[in-house]
């Protein structure tokens, strides 16, 4: 079970990795920067984290969850290659008029400039994270 | 919008639709809470992508680069906190099944 969720947990860092060259080609580098080294590091870690504190199932119970599992996943490449097909046939975008490109072209000026109240929101939302870790970590008082 | 990009801009949509089915049944079908959490990640991947796809066909990169950084950093809180919970979850029930966690009765 728990090579299994390694397993799960290395190929989503791969495809925050494959995100990471898409960002790059739509002209999104710092983005990219960012998608490669948090997402595909940081996250990768913390789920590895998370994993290595869990316990691996028996033997017995692995090879019945596998069974549950293939059966429940099973229908995944169907429905993905279904609804692909579907979309590719009847999904029409009508034409739109684009508004003219920004004058700022820099992230990191609209980030600093622009859209401040967002790092505050960030803060917040860091501080907010922090103090949920060490709630979730304390230790009860005997 | 050229021809071209218009066509660049369906598939992708229609890449990012996919990529969004296969998080919400990731989410929806695992009996696992750490599956579960990846799968709000494809989730999350799908927004990135639509968001940065956005900005290109608007010509506005810089702003959905910024937008994206917020969105990380709130993703990586999030996959914070949700890890606490799994790892609070099997300190008290022995498990990370969704099925098993019967302490969770009001």
């Amino acid at each position: 079970m728990t090579v299994r969720l390694l397993r799960s947990v290395v190929g989503l860092a791969l495809t925050s990795a494959i995100l990471a060259v898409i960002m790059y080609r739509l002209n999104s580098p710092l983005a990219a920067v960012f998608e490669l080294s948090v997402c595909s590091g940081l996250i990768s870690v913390i789920f590895i984290t998370t994993v290595s504190f869990t316990q691996r199932i028996s033997k017995e119970r692995l090879i019945i969850r596998r069974k549950e599992r293939l059966l429940r996943f099973l229908y995944l490449p169907f429905i993905i290659i279904i609804a692909g097909l579907l979309l590719l046939r009847y999904l029409k975008i009508p034409q739109f008029d684009l508004p003219q490109p920004a004058q700022v072209t820099d992230a990191r000026v609209v980030l600093w400039s622009l859209r401040h109240l967002d790092l505050l929101g960030q803060a917040i939302i860091i501080i907010a994270g922090v103090f949920g870790v060490v709630v979730f970590f304390k230790e009860p008082n005997k | 919008m050229n021809p071209d990009t218009f066509e660049l801009f369906r598939y992708f949509i229609i890449f990012i639709a996919l990529l969004f089915i296969a998080g919400v049944y990731c989410v929806l079908i695992s009996f696992n809470l750490i599956r579960a959490l990846i799968g709000l990640e494809i989730l999350i991947k799908a927004v990135t992508l639509l968001i940065i796809l956005a900005g290109y066909i608007s010509g506005r990169a810089a702003l959905a680069q910024a937008i994206v950084l917020t969105l990380i950093v709130i993703e990586i809180v999030i996959m914070v906190v949700a890890g606490g919970v799994v790892l609070w979850a099997f300190k008290y029930n022995k498990t990370i099944d969704p099925r098993r966690l019967s302490n969770l009765r009001g």
